[in-house]
């Protein structure tokens, strides 16, 4: 199925979307976590950040592979590796390219803040069990990653004058791509209709109010939440970070498509 | 006329005991939980395994094993399944398992923390994890994340000895 606002008309298609959604803003925000391996502030971050990395990618490895057995793939590389830009059903948010730490943190808090939430209301939605249990699975993972960048959002927000003068830019940075958390399209709709997706804005005062009172406790500023808000990843309209992404994660494996692990 | 003679159940759970965790070489799969069922089906073998962390890099290590036991034993029809039905959970680790840890200097996993109160205990205090070593309760977490997705790392200020300590999930 090509991406570009096919309305799915059955439950299996409907499902494949919500897979790979899922699955895509992991392993993109994964990798671009994993650009820090070798390059963290301290060793313990260092670890960390290649740690949550493992989890999101692994995250996505087990939404592909579940797609790939829906859809007759071969395995879950299929999705990882030979599909284009325009396919990818990522929200922009994960695809900006990694900045600086306090960029990588406050991203990293948005994203897993939204995820709980998210996560918490479709294991209640959900009555497929190996996608159930898959997402009980990473809901755990989650967890930890959300006390994790958040305990960094307080130490740098109310830490020195620099630290607290990166993460707040972070934040006028990020916000316009926080949009995509809870902008349904006609493709969540559908999903929606289907019960395999949930209707994100329901959730959405909670969300803003454990970011905004993290933020206050980290004695950050609000963003404007009045401002223009990006739109449109999720059908392929991604920004001009994805394609040397992607060029970067597939290159080698685009070039040996027939190579094996031995 | 080929006659094969089949395994039991039994059996064959008794080999998948002989396969250990390639990052925790005191512990085997089975007694990491790891291992959720054993059937035949008309005569293949089906062992349904369970993956501790998502991104654990292990899994695939561990797969291997299982796959060159069973071959090893004369098990020559088998399937090795990923099932996610039920997420793994550390409270699968018998108490044995959990002893074997802190013998070998791993902090061993506690109660599992009700999932339903997490926004609340985001904001708060940190459990105290005991100090494999000497079992004080001095100790203090230095990073959630260690050398594996499923340890953290603390450091014990009576023994002054850092130690990993198994997450709880």
């Amino acid at each position: 199925m090509s991406t570009f606002d096919k309305i799915p008309e059955t439950k299996e298609e409907a499902f494949l979307e919500v897979l790979l959604r899922l699955a895509d803003d992991r392993l993109i925000h994964g990798h671009r976590l994993s650009e820090w391996c070798g390059h963290g502030p301290e060793l313990e971050e260092d670890l960390a950040l290649a740690n949550v990395a493992l989890d999101m990618i692994g995250h996505a490895a087990s939404l592909y592979s579940y797609a790939a057995q829906l859809e007759g793939k071969p395995d879950e590389d299929y999705y990882a590796y030979f599909r284009d830009d325009i396919d990818f059903k990522n929200i922009a948010l994960v695809e900006l390219p990694k900045g600086d730490f306090a960029f990588t943190i406050l991203r990293q808090f948005l994203f897993s803040a939204f995820s709980f939430f998210n996560y918490r209301e479709l294991i209640k939605t959900v009555k497929d069990e190996q996608f159930n249990g898959m997402l009980q699975k990473h809901f755990k993972e989650i967890k930890y990653h959300l006390r994790h960048s958040r305990e960094w959002v307080l130490r740098l927000g109310d830490g020195t004058e620099e630290s607290h003068r990166r993460i707040q830019e972070a934040i006028d940075e990020i916000w316009m791509y926080t949009g995509e958390f809870f902008h349904l399209d006609d493709i969540d709709k559908a999903a929606i209709s289907f019960n395999l997706y949930t209707d994100t804005s329901a959730f959405k005062k909670e969300w803003e109010s454990l970011v905004f009172g993290t933020f206050e406790e980290a004695t950050l500023q609000k963003p404007d939440n009045d401002q223009y808000m990006f739109e449109g990843a999720r059908s392929g309209r991604h920004t001009e970070y994805l394609g040397p992404l992607l060029a970067q994660m597939q290159f080698l494996r685009r070039s040996h498509p027939e190579a094996e692990w031995k | 006329m080929v006659v094969t003679t089949k395994h039991t159940i039994d059996e064959i759970w008794s080999y998948l005991e002989e396969v250990i965790d390639p990052e925790i070489p005191v512990l085997n799969v089975v007694e990491m939980g790891i291992v959720r069922d054993v059937e035949w089906k008309k005569d293949e073998c089906i062992v349904k395994i369970t993956p501790t962390y998502s991104g654990c890099p292990a899994m695939n290590a561990i797969e291997n094993e299982i796959r060159k036991k069973l071959a090893e034993k004369g098990v020559h029809s088998f399937q090795v399944l990923t099932d996610f039905k039920e997420s793994w959970t550390t409270d699968w680790m018998t108490d044995h398992a959990k002893q074997k840890l802190k013998e070998y200097g791993i902090a061993p996993p506690e109660e599992k923390v009700d999932s339903e109160d997490f926004l609340l205990n985001l904001i708060g205090s940190q459990k105290i994890v005991p100090c494999p070593y000497c079992d004080s309760m001095e100790t203090v977490l230095q990073s959630e994340f260690g050398s594996t997705a499923c340890k953290s790392q603390y450091y014990c200020n009576e023994c002054e000895q850092p130690f990993e300590h198994f997450k709880c999930i």
